[in-house]
């Protein structure tokens, strides 16, 4: 019983950071949700006797992949909507001049 | 008119192909089985990779020997996609200082870590390394194999990189580790293929049940994948770290 409800509340907090990864705007937080959504999943392919699985998931969506979208955003902007508003500020300089 | 026909002839094709293969598979038939169905594909396996290979871990027996040739496409897969990226981000290191000199800028970690982390990381690195190098040397034992290995091995190195400044691999060294692991990898199929007849087939000699040398060559691929993956994936991440910004 107790592993049940264990079960189903991480169930419910991997739904939860898949959503607010996908409605965040800060696209840092939104990475860290995946994390957080790949952390409980590898906790669930342990439960379902896939360690293997388990293993691969810790190591590459936890670590690896994360890492690697937080350097994209070093290198690019952390907020969603300033690259587009800089493209279209810049299309409509160019339409006025 | 020419390059729609071919275009017509082309689906066509692939259709029929697609048509043949689907139309010989029994969709919705009990092909997984069980121990007590001998005919099924779950079955030979498990009863194979035990009392024939000697290989504990099924999965491993599955990966590497059943399936051997897929995950060789699969390494040359992650090879491609690492080599792809190096091809576009990679810069030689003469032009880096000259722009750096340029600009004082560089966009890699312009801070120190804390001495907490860099303490931390110096700790925890080694014995990172010894669970990578421990998880793909016993693969055929325990869960785990060359993929989890490389992986555990690349977020290790991951964490010197963030952690130090300074902290430079050799290209040359991980070059030729991933080249020749790829080589013996390639080379250990070839082996099967001139001495039994087709690629990568096992030797005859596989040992003891739950012996860390038993399985033939299962544990030599998995090794050879594990320092593969390990470079491959150490490689892409210090170019990522390594990049210098294009803004101006």
């Amino acid at each position: 019983m107790a592993l049940l409800i264990f079960l189903i509340a991480m169930a419910v907090i991997l739904i939860a950071a898949a959503i607010f990864s996908i409605m965040q705007k800060d696209l840092l937080f939104a990475v860290l949700g995946t994390g957080v959504v790949s952390l409980i999943l590898s906790v669930f392919f342990y439960i379902l006797q896939a360690p293997d699985v388990a293993i691969t998931e810790a190591a590459i969506g936890i670590a690896l992949t994360t890492i690697i979208f937080i350097i994209t955003i070093r290198n690019t902007t952390r907020d969603e909507n300033k690259y587009n508003d800089d493209h279209i500020n810049k299309f409509k300089n160019e339409k006025d001049a | 008119m020419l390059k729609k026909l071919i275009v017509f002839l082309l689906i066509g094709t692939l259709g029929y192909t697609l048509a043949v293969t689907f139309s010989s598979i029994p969709i919705g038939a009990n092909r997984i089985g069980s121990l007590d169905n001998p005919e099924t594909v779950a079955a030979y396996y498990l009863d194979k990779s035990p009392n024939d290979l000697k290989v504990a871990n099924t999965i491993t027996a599955v990966v590497v020997n059943f399936r051997g040739f897929d995950t060789l496409g699969e390494v040359s897969v992650l090879f491609l996609a690492a080599t792809g990226l190096a091809s576009i981000l990679y810069r030689k290191e003469e032009e880096e200082e000259e722009e750096e000199n340029k600009r004082h800028i560089s966009h890699r970690l312009n801070l120190p870590s804390s001495s907490l982390v860099q303490t931390g990381a110096k700790i925890l690195f080694p014995l990172i390394l010894l669970l990578g190098i421990y998880v793909f040397i016993h693969g055929h034992l325990t869960p785990g194999g060359g993929f989890q290995g490389g992986a555990i091995i690349a977020t290790g190195f991951l964490l010197m990189l963030v952690s130090y400044k300074g902290f430079k691999n050799n290209h040359k060294i991980m070059v030729w580790l991933e080249s020749l692991a790829g080589l013996g990898f390639v080379g250990v199929g070839l082996y099967g293929l001139i001495r039994y007849g087709s690629f990568l087939q096992n030797t005859g000699w596989t040992g003891n049940l739950n012996d860390l040398v038993s399985g033939g060559l299962i544990p030599l691929i998995y090794i050879f994948v594990g320092i593969k993956v390990a470079t491959e994936l150490t490689n892409v991440l210090d170019i990522l770290l390594n990049i210098k910004s294009r803004r101006k």
